[in-house]
């Protein structure tokens, strides 16, 4: 079980929380192409190792919130607000 | 017919017969360890049931000379060997319906196919109605089965408790009736797997463990060779079948999937009498359940719900799943929880598989299985073997091309994992 650290809250259990999927998904121009209109529907970063990714701290705060976590190890290396720059292994050591 | 480069030693009684004398000590290597070539027709990434099923049909039924199965770890060690072992064809949609109910026919004659006991019982496959919408549902999805000609029968509550007794039908869940497909069951996910490589083995494939896909050179859009561990493999066609680790590989060979790599855990208890003939699902709490011929009460349910390369689940899923699970089976409350194992699952947007071509021209895919992998292995490895040697989708694989998702014709199949969506 993960125990995420809610920037409001402070670290609580997953149970506590839902989970929002990859962060930083940016909508395409409206001309844009069927096949770029496809990657934004469908395609998804499917890192192996450190991810980015927006939880919701649902029986909390309420509050949405970033986190970047190892899919490898489920290591939280960092947890970062909505409308913060995406953040990355190399920013965070 | 491929050449069978190795006599392969038969299992029948008349060779159990001749073994006994020799306390059985006569029984060679059920496959060949051959060192790698440097070049092949076909190399088939992967070394779980669907890449071994592969290379299994393009040996045997086209013939196929030079082919390398090469496996990063050993074969049948990820999903292959992590499932539930459920074989069943009850889909929705006339696409998945013949495909799957393909791969169920050939589950049926796999045995005798592979000289290998599979050990499949088709003890039948319930799912359960909590509520008069589930009954509603059922019924259209009952209704969807049988006009693609698979066999699907509504239960009334009688019915199911007469075939499962130890439900718990005034639950917190009633129970209010279900939908049973008779020829569904159970098999043995490691004969299916070795039954495959040591077929695949006879029929001249060069099975390659501990070999992992570290790139491929490309000149063009064709991939020229991969490069592995052990050095790169000149090819003519190149199959991935690996799972969750499909987007890892595409990435290495320059594309993008749709397809989300999670946690899917499993759980079993320790063995006891039969009690359980057909394999019980709840749609409406995730859950499902069935005996193995071990004894076994086999437990699955939903996935884990955030990205996984982990093989490991949470707890808080494991407790969320045995706790529907005791609610509508108070008796097995007492036993031990022998083993809860998981694995990563690749998952679709709808659901429904990934087979055929890609973006480069001599590059196929298999992949996006998703929860359901193991009842397609056969099926699989059959369309996928005419797809590549034919350099066009199998007709009954042509809906699952990857391009589907840019034309917008997606096969949102709610049936693909059992539970509900």
């Amino acid at each position: 079980m993960l125990n995420i650290p809610c920037p409001y809250c402070g670290p609580r259990d997953e149970t506590e929380f839902t989970y929002g999927g990859p962060s930083h998904v940016t909508r395409p121009e409206l001309k844009s192409t069927d096949l770029e209109w496809t990657h934004y529907l469908y395609h998804r970063e499917n890192t192996k190792g450190p991810y980015r990714e927006r939880w919701l701290h649902s029986f909390g705060c309420g509050r949405w919130f970033n986190v970047l976590r190892d899919t490898t190890t489920h290591e939280i290396l960092k947890v970062y607000l909505m409308g913060e720059p995406g953040q990355s292994i190399e920013s965070v050591r | 017919m491929g050449q069978v480069y190795r006599r392969m030693q038969r299992y029948s009684l008349l060779n159990v017969l001749k073994a006994a004398p020799r306390a059985n000590t006569g029984w060679g290597p059920a496959w060949r360890t051959p060192g790698l070539q440097r070049s092949y027709d076909v190399v088939v990434i992967g070394g779980g049931g669907h890449g071994l099923a592969t290379a299994y049909f393009l040996a045997k039924k086209h013939g196929v000379r030079q082919v390398a199965l090469l496996e990063r770890g050993h074969i049948g060690q990820g999903n292959s060997g992590r499932n539930t072992q459920v074989t069943r064809s009850n889909y929705f949609y006339p696409v998945s319906s013949s495909f799957f109910d393909h791969s169920l026919k050939l589950y049926e004659g796999l045995g005798r196919e592979l000289n290998f006991n599979v050990m499949l019982r088709q003890g039948g496959q319930i799912n359960l109605a909590h509520t008069l919408h589930d009954l509603e549902v059922m019924r259209r999805w009952a209704n969807a089965i049988r006009m693609n000609g698979v066999d699907a029968e509504m239960l009334s509550e009688a019915d199911i408790r007469k075939l499962v007794p130890i439900l718990n039908m005034k639950s917190r869940y009633p129970i209010l009736g279900g939908l049973i497909q008779r020829r569904a069951g159970i098999s043995r996910h490691d004969a299916v797997v070795w039954g495959f490589a040591r077929g695949a083995s006879a029929h001249g494939v060069d099975l390659i463990q501990g070999c992992e896909v570290t790139g491929f050179r490309k000149s063009g859009d064709r991939v020229t060779a991969v490069e592995t561990s052990q050095g790169a493999i000149n090819c003519d066609r190149v199959c991935m079948s690996v799972s969750n680790q499909s987007s890892v590989l595409a990435g290495l060979a320059g594309f993008t999937l749709p397809i989300t790599t999670m946690t899917l855990q499993a759980m079993v208890t320790e063995p006891i009498k039969p009690i359980l003939d057909p394999c019980v699902i709840s749609g409406s709490i995730h859950a499902y359940v069935s005996q193995s011929d071990r004894g076994e009460i086999v437990i699955g349910g939903a996935a884990d719900v955030y990205n996984s390369y982990r093989q490991r689940g949470s707890l808080a899923v494991t407790r969320g799943v045995l706790a529907a699970v005791l609610e509508l089976f108070p008796s097995l409350s007492r036993l031990k929880i022998m083993r809860q194992w998981a694995g990563a699952v690749d998952i679709t947007p709808d659901t429904s598989p990934i087979m055929g071509l890609t973006p480069l021209r001599n590059l196929y895919i298999n992949c996006g299985w998703g929860t359901g992998g193991y009842k397609a292995i056969p099926a699989g490895g059959d369309t996928m073997a005419q797809t590549i040697v034919q350099d066009k989708p199998h007709p009954l694989i042509g809906a699952f091309d990857l391009a589907r998702f840019e034309r917008g014709a997606l096969v949102d199949e709610g049936a693909a994992s059992g539970v509900a969506h």
